[in-house]
């Protein structure tokens, strides 16, 4: 038997820096540091219940080219390693482990509505994520800012089917259930960008439904808060007449502005975010013209359909876009 | 010696088929409809393998662009839906058709037509899910398929229909066989083979077939509900309207999570027959064995909220489930170590099927150590619905139910066939499946660590996924080599291998005492059990030699099998067993009408295709038991 070594996989994954953003062993909060102790401790313990048996598999292995005649009758060694081996040792461990989960249920749990100071409403939508600050109503997409060393309250709900926000980095996955008011917390302690996704199947973009939580100062943060507070200030004019004349304003609300769509995200403050279509490409000129004329390219099935803005024109869109800081 | 050979003689005349081309639609012999589950089911482990090969080739890099989001999201709904529906369970039934009236000495299974409408039934709806291939609307909503992504207004095209409707339609089959299965093994077990002495497999096969029954309903409910809500706007799991979706997970799950030991529990049951037979010994805690066998049935209807631990549910409740989830590994764990051990005190001899099952030890383990993490509350909110669960379910499901189901192939090929399959190409393809096994799903787990959500049909670079993936998609190319190897081993073996005589393993079950393959009637005489090891009861063995000299237990007066008590197995009665019928058929295909008018809204005709269902009923119930005919 030669098994894939869980513990040799897992030297090259450290080895290898723990990966990305998004991943579940490199966290910042409380809960989330809580699920990645648990994760070693149940590791430690796996790769021993794992080493034991392997070993048993080796012994009859190595025991299939001894010559003794194998026995006929239950031995009390027998016997006792099925039932030490199978039942009295995972129970000890089991009941261990089970006082260290309830012991560690608390730090996921939904917190009561109220319980900080600041909140933040994350609406799930086939495909991207409404981001809502009400108290200061403030409404953006797909990119979350929180103040590094305060305590978040974030409550989840869809506009449609069941989405799952999941950013690993901050805390657990949390369901956005239709009619129910799912919460979790989110304390993250240093500056920092994490990187989350849909995590409930939504159907067909559902690969396409990221989203990056910014975890600022808190000077930095209540600046830019107070940035989003304001209607959109942008140049105005022609830029605001295309983008009524090739229907953006029909689906996308720029506050200030006669545009007042609900299908697709708010784009008050577009320029103050860093990616498009639910974090999947950049905020970038070329990448927000290429969006503009063929969205299905980049995100095929999204509800936004293509269009054939002209030349001049969607330089005009692009210049007015990209000045709504 | 003219006793035996008239007694041989009238056997033959009795349940000798009609012929070919009629008993193809009308056989109802277990082992015939056994080989045609195998044959099918095989069939559909292919297709969900090929299905599987492409999304690996798809995800081999970021952003590729082998197969679209639209294609990608049918791809693995329906290699979800064919392994679990039309691959894993059907295959386990064929086995158990096939092995388990051997096994415990019987002619045949308690209701020979209901059988074959089994198999039908489960033949064409299998056709019937795969048919929605044809119009490019094959279900695409996981094999879950929550609500309310599952309503009208989420999937406005037939994709959720067919996966509702179809599995109504398939679990038609898989609940009457779980009735035969229970009442062939508490009824027609031969005389001595008292429930203490009842082969593991059967046992297996009893608590699967008696979670069926309690599991199946629920997920009837739970499509029933979706197809009224489809079709007829009733509103369950539509919140505007008072529905509520987080009643459809429960719904599913306390079907789902059962099925997972409906799947489990048959293969663990091969995996008890082929350790004794090749470690030379008696299984080690015989009664604890079968005890664990009915306990994880029993526990595992308790479990099924550890899947929705993320959807917001009160913490006592998800404490409740989270120690009943640390509870069933007991049963396993007991499993493991009775199998360690009794290959440990044993002998083993390294042949192919032996290997498999020692393959399984070391890939169930694994999959068993991530289970237990599942019930980490904490721990399952993190990593539930990401690439860790991919993981550990594969290494749960490829490792536990389709390792022993290879197994089982190799074992009971000779008693199927007559021959024996080639031992080194067996080899091959189990180092390959084991190296492809392994290399394809153990970095999924890192990968579910790093954040990568399951049911995505890309994603992007940079994440630190990529070469876990890359090595995924080069583990699946191994897999599918080593599946190959099989394939061909067995093609090929059932016509050029070496004859295999009765018992070439000489195993310790009474399928191996009669010949290989078996005759028509199974055993001339009905073997008397006196241990759990019956083929290596010599002189028992004997003993129903000597009978077949003297014309006793050999039920020559017609198409006879034996009942006998439930606990004790003593003789009880000599029932009058059904031959050729084409009812079965008939009744199956009426049903996959009136499935397919209801598929395309045409209530009327599906009212009147009714009557077709009414009319075979009543055929099949006219129709006398047995009525010798001869070509």
């Amino acid at each position: 038997m030669r098994p894939a070594s869980p513990a040799l996989l897992l030297a090259v994954l450290v080895l290898a820096g723990c990966g990305g953003r998004q991943s579940t062993l490199r966290t910042d909060t409380a809960p989330a540091g809580r699920i990645e102790r648990l994760w070693w401790v149940m590791f430690a313990g796996s790769a021993v219940v794992c080493a034991v048996v392997f070993v048993l598999v080796l012994v009859a292995v190595l025991r299939a080219r001894g010559t003794r005649a194998p026995s006929q009758e239950d031995g009390r060694g027998a016997r006792g390693l099925m039932l030490f081996g199978g039942a009295v040792a995972p129970l000890v461990v089991l009941v261990a482990l089970f006082v260290l989960i309830l012991r560690s249920l608390p730090s996921t749990a939904q917190p009561r509505p109220g319980s900080a100071s600041l909140r933040i409403d994350v609406v799930g939508h086939d495909w991207f994520w409404e981001i809502r600050y009400p108290d200061q109503h403030v409404t953006t997409a797909n990119e979350i800012h929180i103040p590094a060393g305060e305590t978040v309250e974030v409550h989840v709900s869809t506009g449609d089917v069941i989405h799952s926000l999941w950013v690993p980095g901050l805390n657990r996955k949390i369901d956005t259930i239709p009619a129910h008011d799912n919460r979790v917390l989110i304390d993250a302690r240093s500056p920092g960008v994490f990187r989350g996704q849909c995590a409930e199947f939504c159907g067909l973009e559902h690969a396409k439904m990221g989203l990056l939580v910014f975890v600022d100062r808190p000077d930095e943060f209540r600046r830019w808060l107070a940035g989003q507070e304001k209607p959109a200030a942008g140049a105005g004019g022609r830029g605001v007449e295309a983008f009524d004349l090739y229907g953006c304003s029909g689906c996308h609300t720029i506050r200030g502005t006669a545009a007042r769509g609900r299908i697709g995200p708010d784009l008050t403050h577009l320029a103050s975010r860093t990616t498009l279509a639910a974090a999947s490409i950049p905020n970038r000129r070329g990448y927000l013209a290429g969006w503009i004329l063929d969205p299905q390219h980049v995100k095929p099935g999204n509800r936004m359909p293509g269009s054939d803005v002209n030349g001049p024109d969607l330089q005009v869109l692009l210049d007015y876009l990209g000045s709504l800081r | 010696m003219s006793v035996a050979v008239d007694v041989l003689r009238k056997l033959e005349e009795t349940w000798e088929p009609p012929a070919p081309a009629r008993h193809f639609f009308t056989t109802v012999d277990h082992k015939v409809i056994g080989k045609r589950y195998l044959v099918t089911s095989f069939v559909f482990f292919v297709l969900a393998g090929l299905e599987a090969v492409a999304m690996r080739t798809q995800l081999i890099e970021p952003e590729n662009s082998f197969v679209g989001p639209s294609t990608y999201n049918q791809l693995f709904t329906m290699h979800g839906v064919t392994m679990i529906f039309l691959f894993v369970t059907p295959m386990l039934s064929g086995f158990g058709n096939y092995v388990v009236p051997l096994m415990i000495g019987a002619r045949d299974m308690a209701f020979p037509r209901l059988n074959a409408f089994s198999y039908w039934v489960y033949v064409l709806s299998g056709i019937y899910i795969y048919s929605s291939f044809l119009f490019a609307i094959a279900p695409n909503c996981g094999w879950f398929c929550y609500a309310p992504l599952s309503e009208k207004l989420a999937t406005p095209d037939r994709n959720v229909d067919f996966y509702s409707l179809g599995l109504m339609f398939l679990t038609i089959s898989t609940t009457v066989g779980a009735v035969n299965f229970i009442v062939t093994i508490f009824k027609l077990r031969a005389p001595g083979m008292s429930l203490n002495r009842l082969p593991l497999f059967c046992w297996a096969q009893l608590a699967t077939q008696l979670s069926a029954i309690f599991a199946l309903p629920a997920l009837t409910v739970a499509n029933l509900f979706q197809e009224l809500d489809r079709k007829f706007d009733f509103r369950f799991f539509q919140p505007a309207h008072g529905g509520d979706t987080v009643l459809y997970q429960h719904l599913f799950w306390i079907f789902g999570h059962p099925d997972v030991y409906i799947i489990f529990l048959p293969a663990v049951g091969i995996v008890s027959t082929v350790i004794p037979t090749f470690s030379q010994r008696p299984i080690v805690g015989y009664t604890w064995m079968a005890l664990a066998t009915m306990a994880t049935a029993f526990v595992g209807f308790g479990v099924w909220v550890h899947h929705m631990f993320a959807t917001g549910l009160p913490q006592i409740t998800m404490a409740f489930f989270s120690a009943a989830s640390l509870l069933i590994t007991i049963p396993s764990g007991v499993q493991i170590f009775g199998w360690c051990a009794t290959a440990v005190t044993g002998r083993p001899i390294l042949r192919t099927p032996m290997l498999f099952v020692l393959g399984f030890v070391v890939v169930f383990v694994i999959g068993g150590v991530t289970g237990v993490m599942f019930a980490a509350i904490p721990f399952d909110q993190q990593v539930t619905d990401s690439y860790f669960v991919v993981a550990h379910f594969h290494y749960v499901l490829f490792g536990g139910a389709v390792m022993p189901i290879f197994a089982g192939l190799y074992y009971w090929f000779p008693k199927l066939t007559g021959r024996m399959y080639n031992e080194l190409l067996g080899q091959i393809s189990f180092w390959l499946i084991f190296v492809g096994l392994n290399m394809t799903f153990f970095p999924m787990h890192i990968a579910g660590l790093l954040g990568m959500p399951r049911r995505v049909y890309t994603y992007l670079p940079g994440l630190g996924w990529d070469v876990y993936n890359l090595l995924s998609s080069i583990g699946a190319y191994v897999l599918a080599a080593g599946v190959a190897v099989v394939a061909v081993n067995l093609i090929v073996s059932r016509r050029s291998g070496v004859a295999a005589g009765d018992n070439p393993f000489n195993a310790n079950t009474l399928e191996w005492t009669t010949s290989s393959p078996p005759p028509h009637y199974n055993f001339a005489v009905l073997p008397t059990v006196r241990s759990a090891n019956p083929a290596w009861d010599r002189l028992d063995r004997a003993e129903d030699g000597a009978r077949l000299e003297r014309g006793e237990l050999v039920l020559v007066d017609g198409h006879q099998a034996l009942a006998t008590t439930v606990n004790e197995a003593e003789g009880d009665r000599v029932l009058e067993m059904p031959s050729e019928s084409p009812w079965p058929l008939a009744l199956a295909f009426a049903i996959g009408l009136v499935f397919t008018a209801v598929l395309v809204d045409h209530y009327a005709t599906a009212a009147i295709l009714g009557l077709l269902v009414l009319a075979s009923l009543v055929g099949w119930h006219v129709q006398k038991p047995w009525h010798h005919e001869r070509a």
